[in-house]
């Protein structure tokens, strides 16, 4: 085979339904290559992966265009199960693995050595017994090969989460015939000592022939163990080039690297900022699985839109979770100078504080009821709004409740055909106006809004940020936004706050250079201090 | 070792529980210990098998089925049959589950294709499985047996000339597996030729469980999806689980009725589930695991309880029949508080997981203080 | 016009539609097998009304997500308290029937209260456990119906002895107060109980009430969507609690409706399977275990008890069998394993 390639991608090209994510990819990793893939979120890495692995909604939104050659064959995997049969071998984020089984049996897991009997004959293979001498010693040898120390007898449920991942990627290279491994980002969950045996034994991988693709967010990892490195931006693959010829503030420019907008609605800003502070956040750390916050800080104040931006997976969305008790969370958080008592959603939104959250369908609304109790709910239970008391008894108010629907449904732009539809039934964009609707309708003194245009079509997005700004400046409403995109939240806010590893890694004007918030989100920038 | 003293008597709560109420109630009923020894040997040979059944689905995480009665159903076909053909004997006991297995499969597969369709909710989804099936048995054996299928032996058909009679005779094959090897210790007699059968079904379950498919079924139990991604068929080995449990309840069912002697063609099978699942859970087993010590400790337990309460209940408040209904009481409680425990424990432990991560998170040091 | 149709019975299910269209042949058919059919419906409304209240027991708790009510039971044998005691105070007419349910009430919301308790820490199993609280309940009951004090000699066995009758008759107390309360009678075949009609729609108009007030409005969110509710500032728990004491007053109240129908108390192991055909009415209603209303009620009970009534007397008369027990218990169970099953399905689809 002429000069090693493993794996060659030749102008692959993919899209859902005519939202192009990926374009012209050309990629070659050679045996034994350490291959660096960066990327914002929706760079267009995971799909990649996904194409290579022949996942099933690849196939069923209609293939991708280009060619796969792997091992000097052009390949078209129908199923992942194709993928590993030829020698591509994939570590997840989260884990696959059986929780009460030991590190052996989850190594050789479905690839068991196995004792014949007669009764294999008569029904199937699955009636051997299993042979544990030989999984031992198998899972032994893959164990040492990695360079790392396992317990083989350790159940996967009492191990550190290092030793989790560990075993996922012996499992991999127990495959007689791994030739590629795919590794994405292995080195999120674990310590960083755990992260330094995990970068050698990469190391160690790579000069026995086995050829890598590692995706991961922290730079110095890319710089410290790749050979090459690939950059890949809004489905465009931007270079390829060798890591000891390139360093961090340039992979990272060609990560953020847009063009930079002049800020159309600067003239918008408010003469003065006063320096009021609203909310203080103190070494605030939330529980919320993949979005973990370790140690944040910052202070909000009065009548500003703070933006907050960061890489998925970094915790940006735990703090408007943690803050409205809606995930375990600790530290201390101030509102307007009285502790604020977080786990309890009743305390912070009695305080006048309303939450749109980044799941709309999932906690954001009753999808089988109509639009106006969407609307009214939050407003009702807490500050007892829309209630008539007959009786002794707290009766709904229909009517008050329809006619602030309608109200909003008029002033939003919600397009339904009444305010007794169902939420099901709207589109993205109207749901997520649904959404902030009820936020308003709480009258809040500050407003939490999360990923408010994810998922939503171009005008609508207009609309909501347009609303939200509005909003601010009319009653004064003290807005949080988090969204990862950050030329939205350069259009709308004061200050934006980015987060990365659960912890504040600056605040900058929205003016500043998009390369700057490139450089904060990947963790390379020092602390900035307003 | 205080601490695991106090761990073994969390984990083992129902059977402790149990043992003492059996020592509180055994002397005040009165019955001699040689009668109770004979009837916990009589009952372990009856229910063992049927108790056992309900292992292998606990495995592959469908936890307690209570479907086995369908596997109880097909053999009762099975029995039908060879009383109307009149083959007696041992023979006649095989020839009912050769009979019978065919039908248990079919019922297994239904049975396993159903719970795929209801995967978290295996266990309500069993039980109403069991009812529903009980309406299909009682439309073919009393309303067709007679008129489409062929039934020539009158005397089991009803006056009317087709469905069978409520209670069968089975004197043809009346305890031919419990008396085949005979066996006397002082006054109580030893069903050898049932505990040896019972014994094999043991080993093959040890057996089993090293297997392959037993060990896919392991990994289902514990994670569906990660097995499901490992390459393992979910659905297939589900379904297998379901089978194996029918067919194996079908000859519990066969052993228990050719030990009773008589079988209510339409109540027999209808408690089977129950009482099975009752014992096991007394017997110390959860949702999640079972194992063979948990079956035998459970239905000696269980029985006890069973004999013992309607005596205790008549000599302590002159009523036999405040036992009876105690013990109807204990059976569904115990079933009630089991789950209820697995349930709570369950959300519990999700709970206990995340604390265990954060705190490992902030030990690690990517919490700074 | 074909996508319409399609979507009809998607939305209605296969088994709904087959169930109506057997139960409309019913109908049909019952001329010509020498039955009258006004004699027919007014069975058919009777039991209707009888069972009512039961099935709409179930609607507070499904709306709470707290799934479909198999523990009713527990509320039953509140109902059986208040019956009995009643009748040992003597109390006649419909007063005695009004005393049977206030003193029913106050059970059933203790039993409620602590049943409620126990569903909120097995979230995800209630069906499962709910079943045998409920099997449960009916076997402790058992106990104590043979020990309490109660004296009335229509209750107890007539040669002495202590401990209730398994079957008492409210002949001389309160037998059919409400069927006969401005009974509509047309011809000698047609008959309307119009007070229990009443006293159900009085019912229904408590429920429907109840979902209209800021608590009943909660209820409907956390059932909808826990997460929801959570988020904007609910008690889920306590939300859940409510609508379970509220299910088991309703059932207490249901059993008691029943009794003054069918004219018999049934004590001991009675109500012991009586959850199944009510969860099945309310299924074949077109409730779903996340979300059941008045109209499913109506539906499911009508459509149900329809079946039940007919089937005896008209394929009796055609195959000269009994076939109607064996048929109930097909579709009983077939309506609620298909409610089992096809729930996972939707959710799938959703996620």
């Amino acid at each position: 085979m002429e000069n090693n390639v493993i794996l060659k991608l030749e102008n692959i090209s993919k899209d859902f339904f005519g939202n192009t994510v990926l374009t012209d990819i050309n990629l070659e990793i050679k045996k034994g290559e350490i291959l660096g893939l960066v990327g914002e979120n929706g760079a267009g890495k995971s799909t990649l992966m996904k194409i290579l692995f022949g996942l099933p909604e690849i196939t069923e939104t209609g293939g991708y265009g280009g060619k796969i050659i792997f091992d000097g064959k052009e390949v078209n995997f129908s199923s992942p199960f194709e993928a590993l049969e030829s020698g591509i071998g994939m570590v997840h984020q989260e884990f696959s693995l059986i929780p009460g089984f030991t590190t052996t049996e989850n190594i050789v897991l479905n690839r068991e050595s196995l004792n014949k009997n007669f009764l294999v004959d008569i029904f199937s293979e699955r009636m051997s017994t299993l042979d544990r001498e030989k999984m031992k010693e198998r899972s032994e040898k893959s164990i040492k090969r990695l360079g790392v120390e396992l317990d083989e007898n350790m159940i996967i449920s009492e191990m550190p989460v290092g030793h989790k991942q560990f075993t996922e990627i012996a499992r991999e290279i127990e495959r007689s015939n791994t030739k590629l491994l795919v590794l994405d980002e292995p080195t999120a969950v674990l310590t960083e000592s755990e992260a330094e045996i995990l970068l050698k034994t990469i190391k160690k991988l790579s000069t026995e022939g086995i050829s890598i693709i590692f995706i991961t967010h922290r730079l110095s990892e890319i710089i410290s163990v790749c050979d090459t490195v690939s950059v890949l931006r809004d489905g465009i693959l931007v270079n390829t080039v060798k890591t000891e010829e390139t360093s961090k503030k340039q992979i990272t420019e060609w990560m953020i690297g847009r063009k930079i907008d002049s800020k159309s609605e600067s003239t918008d800003k408010k003469e003065e900022n006063n320096q009021e502070i609203i909310m203080k956040i103190e070494n605030l750390w939330v529980d919320m699985p993949g979005e973990i916050v370790h140690n944040f800080s910052v202070d909000v104040y009065k009548g500003e839109i703070l933006g907050i931006g960061g890489l998925a997976g970094q915790g940006k969305l735990g703090i408007p979770n943690g803050i409205m008790g809606l995930y375990k969370a600790g530290g201390n958080v101030t509102f307007k100078n009285i502790n604020l008592d977080l786990n309890n959603p009743v305390a912070s939104l009695k305080k006048g504080i309303a939450f749109v959250s980044e799941d709309r369908r999932g906690i954001g609304l009753l999808l089988d009821e109509p639009i106006d109790l969407n609307i009214a709910f939050t407003a009702m239970q807490i500050n007892n709004d829309f209630i008539v008391k007959k009786f002794g008894i707290n009766w709904a108010d229909s009517k008050k409740i329809k006619k602030t629907a309608k109200d909003y449904i008029e002033k939003l732009e919600i397009k339904c055909i009444s305010e007794k539809q169902t939420t099901r039934q709207l589109s993205g964009g109207n749901q997520q106006k649904v959404c902030l609707a009820r936020a308003f309708a709480m009258k809040p003194e500050m407003l939490f809004v999360s990923e408010p245009t994810r998922g939503i079509d171009v005008g609508a997005k207009k609309l909501v940020l347009d609303t939200l700004r509005k909003y601010n400046r009319e009653f004064g409403t003290t807005i949080v936004m988090i969204s990862s995109e950050i030329e939205e939240l350069r259009t709308i806010s004061d200050r934006i706050a980015i987060v990365s590893e659960g912890k504040i890694s600056g605040i900058l004007p929205p003016e500043s250079d998009p390369v700057e918030f490139g450089e904060l989100m990947v963790g390379i920038k020092d602390e900035v201090k307003q | 070792m205080n601490k695991n003293l106090k761990k073994f008597l969390i984990n083992n709560a129902v059977p402790i529980i149990f043992i003492v109420f059996s020592i509180m109630a055994i002397p005040v009923s009165g019955f001699s210990s040689d009668y109770l020894i004979q009837e916990m040997i009589i009952r372990l040979g009856r229910n063992s098998f049927l108790v056992l059944s309900l292992l292998i689905p606990i495995i592959a995480g469908m936890g307690l089925n209570f479907g086995i009665v369908l596997g109880a159903m097909a053999g009762q076909i099975g029995l039908i049959f060879i009383t109307d053909w009149q083959v007696a004997g041992v023979s006649g006991m095989i020839l009912a589950m050769i009979i019978s297995t065919p039908i248990a499969i079919i019922l297994g597969t239904l049975g396993g294709l159903v719970l795929n369709k209801a995967k978290g909710r295996e266990m309500v989804t069993s039980y109403i499985l069991g009812f529903f099936i009980n309406g299909v048995y009682q439309l073919i054996v009393l309303y067709g047996m007679g008129k489409i299928i062929p039934i020539t032996n009158k005397s089991i058909l009803l006056p009317r000339g087709y469905g069978i009679r409520n209670a069968i005779d089975l004197n043809n094959i009346r305890r031919v597996l419990d008396d085949l090897i005979p066996l006397k210790i002082g006054n109580i007699s030893v069903p050898v030729a049932t505990f040896i059968l019972i014994a094999l079904l043991c080993l093959f379950i040890i057996w089993f469980r090293k297997t392959k498919l037993g060990q896919d079924m392991r990994a289902i139990g514990q994670d569906m999806e990660v097995a499901r991604s490992s390459g393992i068929n979910v659905e297939k080995t589900r379904i297998i689980s379901i089978i194996i449990s029918t067919i194996l309840a079908s000859y519990g069912q066969i052993i228990f009725l050719q030990n009773i002697g008589t079988m209510n063609t339409y109540n027999s099978h209808e408690q089977i589930g129950m009482f099975s699942i009752a014992a096991l859970l007394i017997g110390g087993a959860s949702v999640i695991k079972a194992t063979i010590p948990n079956a035998f400790v459970g239905i000696i337990l269980f029985h006890l309880m069973f004999v013992v309460s309607p005596r205790a209940g008549k000599e302590l408040i002159g009523q036999a029949q405040i036992g009876e209904y105690f013990r109807v009481f204990i059976s569904y409680g115990i079933i009630a508080l089991s789950l209820a425990l697995h349930s709570w424990k369950e959300l519990k432990e999700k709970e206990r997981n995340r604390t265990a991560l954060r705190e490992s998170l902030q030990k690690d040091g990517k919490v700074e203080s | 016009m074909k996508a319409k149709f399609a979507e009809f019975i998607e939305n209605a299910g296969w088994p709904r539609i087959i169930i109506g269209l057997f139960l409309l042949s019913l109908f049909i058919m019952t001329p010509f097998v020498g039955l009258r059919i006004d004699n027919s419906l007014t069975d058919v409304i009777v039991r209707f009304g009888m069972n009512s209240v039961l099935v709409l027991s179930m609607v507070p708790m499904v709306q709470a997500g707290t799934g479909l009510n198999f523990g009713l039971p527990l509320g039953v044998v509140a109902g059986l308290i208040g019956a009995v005691t009643s009748i040992e105070i003597g109390t006649k007419g419909f007063l005695g029937f009004l005393t049977a349910i206030l003193i029913a009430i106050p059970f059933a919301a203790i039993f409620g209260y602590g049943y409620g308790k126990l569903l909120n820490k097995v979230k995800g199993g209630e069906m499962m456990i709910a079943t045998y609280v409920g099997f449960s309940s009916v076997a402790f009951m058992s106990i104590l119906w043979l020990i309490l004090p109660y004296k009335s000699p229509d209750m107890i066995w007539a040669y002495g002895g202590s401990g209730l009758r398994t079957t008492i008759s409210v002949e001389n107390y309160w037998f059919n107060v409400l069927n006969d309360f401005l009974k509509i009678k047309i011809g000698s075949h047609f008959e309307i109980p119009t007070g229990m009609i009443l006293f159900f729609a009085l019912m229904c108009l408590i429920v429907w009430l109840f979902f209209r007030t800021k608590t009943g409005t909660a209820i409907t969110a956390v059932g909808a969507n826990q997460d929801f509710a959570r988020a904007a500032g609910i008690n889920v728990d306590k939300m859940r609690t409510i609508s379970v004491v509220f299910s088991t007053i309703l059932a207490a109240v249901g059993i008691v409706v029943y009794q003054q129908s069918f004219g018999f108390i049934q004590l001991y192991l009675g109500p012991f399977y009586m959850a199944f055909p009510t969860v099945a009415a309310i299924l074949l209603g077109g409730a779903s275990v996340h979300k059941a209303t008045i109209t499913n009620v109506l539906i499911g009970t009508f459509l149900f008890q329809g079946i039940l009534t007919m089937t005896p007397s008209v394929i009796n008369n055609i195959i000269q069998t009994d076939m109607s027990e064996t048929i109930r218990i097909i579709v009983s169970n077939g309506m609620i394993l298909y409610a089992l099953t096809r729930t996972v399905k939707a959710k799938k689809v959703k996620s």
